[in-house]
């Protein structure tokens, strides 16, 4: 049973990824329903409450984090294996908010997205940084985008290039695990226009495969962190 | 003290990047829109408001580099040796370059009205605003404290999907 929140107020991209552009959200009394994609995958996003897809959401911090703390509260998520939640750029108020409000019950951990370029190692650095700071467990990180093969000659290209060593590089100096490499695959960019599941759509892919492993990896991270608590406990 | 208008009434155009979406290459069209602008033989400035993500100084080559005081303001930092390009980012108040700037909106705003008018820009051709993805603190404050100078527009980045 997986619930996925969408806390990126400016740009939420999860309701067309999930193919639930144009859904509304309903309220009844145990709170607000969340918009299911199947039974057991519920999502909830500020791009369901607008009255355009194209309406600019232009918000000051206060009032992001009043939305994000609603949508902590209010949602009626059921009984839930796991809640992702998906934050914009930055180290803001959407990350302090998410940390704060959730700090009453346990965090797993995050998962960190980069791309292979130094440009943007040195924002995820910064990042890694924040969740030290709030002593947030960093799971892993994820390089996106990290090379293409091309279909036809099979040849691969790096078109970002790890100039500065890449994720791997970064995660050895910082001591936090690399959980995986995802390849560019423009069927990724395609489904996600879509609507439409990937793994779904092209299950031979090697972007598929690696999606894969870093799925398998992050639960086990949960799965073994939650049997250390338990034996705490 | 210098009253706010003068450390922006010499410079001619002013234009803003902005996109909504993260890494779709704001900071690196500025960049370049910058560099193209310099050879041209224009005098430039990029403001780097991304308070979270500062990429131009590295871009730049100027990551290691450190802002002064004078009379007027912060003495923005200056690219390569014909000192036509300069360069203001949040990159160089920081004290390593992997610290994170866990600020909530308040205190964004406050160093945005500071970068936008405590700046001694001098007199610039063109200065180039390079913004972080969204619409909130940083680009709300940034338009209202550019409002009284001569804003020339804003230039949107996306990617095809």
């Amino acid at each position: 049973q997986v619930a996925l929140l969408d806390i990126d107020i400016c740009g939420p991209s999860i309701p067309k990824m999930m193919g639930l552009e144009g859904e509304q959200v309903h309220q009844s009394g145990s709170g607000w329903s969340p918009v299911y994609v199947e039974e057991n995958l519920g999502v909830m996003s500020v791009g369901f409450l607008l009255s355009s897809p194209d309406d600019a959401v232009i918000w000051r911090g206060p009032k992001k984090n009043g939305l994000i703390k609603q949508f902590l509260r209010d949602v009626d998520w059921g009984d839930v294996d796991y809640l992702i939640v998906d934050t914009p750029p930055g180290t803001s108020d959407e990350h302090l908010s998410i940390v704060q409000y959730l700090s009453a019950t346990r965090i797993d951990g995050a998962v960190i997205v980069t791309t292979p370029q130094e440009v943007s190692l040195q924002d995820v650095r910064k990042e890694i940084n924040f969740c030290r700071k709030v002593k947030l467990p960093i799971i892993g990180v994820v390089e996106n985008m990290s090379g293409f093969v091309c279909p036809k000659c099979k040849n691969e290209s790096q078109i970002f290039p790890p100039t500065t060593g890449g994720a791997e590089k970064m995660c050895q100096n910082l001591n936090v695990s690399l959980l995986g490499k995802v390849p560019l695959d423009p069927q990724i960019g395609r489904s996600c226009d879509r609507g439409q599941s990937f793994l779904a759509e092209a299950p031979e892919s090697p972007a598929t495969l690696s999606y894969r492993n870093i799925i398998q990896r992050i639960q086990e991270y949960c799965e073994q962190h939650h049997f250390q608590e338990e034996k705490i406990m | 003290t210098v009253p706010e208008r003068a450390n922006l009434a010499g410079v001619r155009h002013i234009l803003l990047v902005l996109s909504g979406k993260g890494g779709v290459g704001k900071s690196t069209i500025s960049t370049e829109l910058a560099l193209a602008l310099r050879n041209a033989g224009k005098r430039v400035g990029i403001l780097d408001v991304d308070l979270c993500g500062p990429s131009i100084p590295r871009m730049l080559r100027v990551q290691d580099s450190a802002v002064h005081q004078c009379d007027s303001g912060w003495v923005p930092v200056f690219v390569g040796q014909d000192k036509a390009l300069a360069l203001m980012s949040i990159g160089f108040l920081l004290e390593r370059p992997d610290d994170a700037v866990v600020w909530r909106g308040p205190k964004k705003n406050a160093l945005i009205k500071q970068f936008v008018t405590d700046v001694a820009w001098g007199d610039l051709d063109f200065l180039i605003v390079d913004t972080p993805p969204g619409t909130s603190d940083e680009h709300i404050s940034t338009v209202e404290a550019l409002r009284p100078y001569q804003l020339l527009g804003a230039i949107l980045v996306t990617t095809p999907q």
